[in-house]
């Protein structure tokens, strides 16, 4: 017999109180086992609805997807980036790439662990478009790796108030910092020894740092993004 | 300029409750020139933001001082009060930051100047007095000659911005029940961690702290440090694909507010 497991694009609407959402998600996770073990073998297949687009989710669990996507869109950059340099890059830099690379893939599969154990579905494995950007240059690449890092500081200062469960916003603070010491170092290295680290471009005269609101974020990175995704949630899509 | 202006026309946007007016008081944001900074007026108004994220706290009691959050400010208004000092200080010392580096130290001093205004204003916001500054002994009793010794300055400068990341976050659990607040605090917490990143490889670091290794750093400084070598977020083991080092600079670690106020009391007099 063919089982069907109706996956949910919509992501979880459990109670979404700070102090029970982790727990929750573990009653979630052991909820979907038990569908699991009602498997006889693996025929199977899922059913997504008859649009494929995912949504990303509600509540934290739709912040996590965000920062999952944004942090799939880095990595996937990245990766680019230090499979094939490019030419004339100095040891400092190779450095710098190779660092910031290992640090956005841990991002990435932190996410998707972090998703999987709140019982949610994480957002598929996207796919990313460059268009105009040279692989080979050493400008265009340090000014992508600029944009990207920028819009991940912003994107996670303008997210921190959706987020409900008080672990998840200081896991978010915990990784917004590294952003924005990457975002610094790459400024540098762009502009050594200017005050570009944290210009006036992005730190106002009241000395607070850029905060975008996801629709924004997404609007502005959305050039990225090969594969479509909805956040009803946050009016995206 | 004209803060009182803006709040006017803010208090007719429909973000806002009618009890905005009360905010009135808040005076002493210094410039507001651009949109962005604007976004940040919300701050202290948060907690009566009628379409906020958490708008449960519509209640006319808003304004009342919530001590976790001011009491988060306050430890926030003292690492800046110290940054400042410190910079504006370094700064004003003929012949101790080289040519090369004073745009640098200029920029980071220019910031941390705006955070001591914008905590100030914050707290005047939500009903409280802000603290008074300090004394400082940068030299934590003769410890340190930050001030004659450039190398001993930047040494400082990073032991203060890296601080100041892991203080910030520490807090984000107390100002989150004020969505501006909680905002503007990482706006703020992003900042720190620039600078921090700048002055770091200024002194042949890594911008990002890989384990408990400060880098060149004395001993004096090892609290600064201390668990940042954690490799195991919400259950997940950052090590495994990168290794240790790879995975614990790639999430910071905050300290607790005890801790942070620990590492600036070696600095007051």
């Amino acid at each position: 017999m063919e089982k069907q497991i109706q996956v949910s694009s919509k992501g979880l609407t459990l109670d979404t109180n700070r102090r029970n959402f982790l727990k929750l998600g573990g009653v979630g996770l052991a909820l979907a086992g038990l569908t699991l073990a009602g498997c006889r073998d693996d025929n199977y297949q899922y059913m997504g609805p008859e649009d494929p687009v995912f949504d990303l989710g509600k509540g934290d669990v739709g912040i996590l997807n965000y920062a999952y996507a944004l942090e799939q869109l880095e990595a996937d950059f990245y990766t680019k980036v230090v499979n094939s340099f490019y030419t004339g890059i100095s040891a400092e830099e190779k450095q710098v790439f190779t660092d910031i690379y290992n640090h956005e893939v841990i991002h990435r599969d932190f996410f998707k662990a972090a998703i999987t154990a709140a019982g949610a579905t994480p957002t598929p494995k996207l796919e990313f478009k460059y268009d105009g950007i040279d692989f080979k240059s050493r400008a265009s690449i340090l000014a992508t790796a600029k944009a990207l890092e920028d819009t991940g500081v912003a994107a996670y200062n303008g997210a921190g108030k959706f987020i409900k469960n008080l672990d998840y916003l200081v896991i978010a603070g915990k990784i917004v910092s590294v952003e924005a010491r990457h975002a610094s170092a790459i400024r540098d290295i762009i502009n050594p020894g200017s005050g570009d680290f944290s210009g006036d471009d992005v730190i106002g005269a009241n000395g607070l740092d850029v905060a975008k609101d996801p629709k924004d974020i997404v609007a502005a990175a959305g050039a990225f993004f090969k594969t479509p995704f909805t956040w009803k949630e946050q009016g995206i899509g | 300029m004209n803060l009182l202006n803006i709040l006017d026309k803010l208090s007719d946007d429909k973000f806002f409750s009618t009890e905005t007016s009360r905010l009135g008081s808040l005076k002493s944001f210094s410039e507001f020139g651009k949109k962005a900074a604007i976004a940040a007026v919300p701050l202290g108004l948060g907690s009566m933001m009628a379409t906020s994220a958490k708008a449960e706290t519509t209640s006319s009691s808003a304004i009342a001082p919530a001590t976790a959050l001011t009491d988060a400010l306050q430890l926030a208004l003292t690492l800046e009060y110290l940054e400042d000092e410190y910079y504006a200080t370094g700064i004003a010392k003929a012949g101790l930051i080289p040519n090369a580096d004073r745009v640098v130290f200029q920029q980071i001093s220019k910031h941390e100047a705006a955070h001591v205004v914008f905590l100030k204003a914050a707290l005047t916001s939500l009903g409280v007095t802000p603290g008074a500054k300090p004394n400082f002994d940068f030299t934590a009793g003769g410890n340190f000659q930050p001030f004659t010794d450039y190398q001993q300055f930047m040494i400082l400068a990073q032991a203060f911005e890296d601080t100041g990341v892991r203080a910030y976050k520490g807090q984000a659990g107390n100002v989150a029940s004020n969505p501006g607040v909680l905002q503007a605090a990482l706006q703020i917490h992003s900042v720190e961690a620039r600078h921090a990143s700048q002055v770091r490889r200024m002194r042949a670091n890594k911008g990002w702290i890989e384990l408990k290794n400060g880098g060149n750093m004395p001993a004096a400084t090892d609290a600064v440090y201390a668990g940042e070598e954690n490799v195991t977020q919400a259950g997940y083991n950052t090590s495994t694909l990168f290794g240790a080092a790879a995975g614990s600079a790639s999430f910071d670690e905050t300290i607790t507010g005890a801790q942070a106020v620990a590492i600036a009391s070696l600095f007051i007099a």
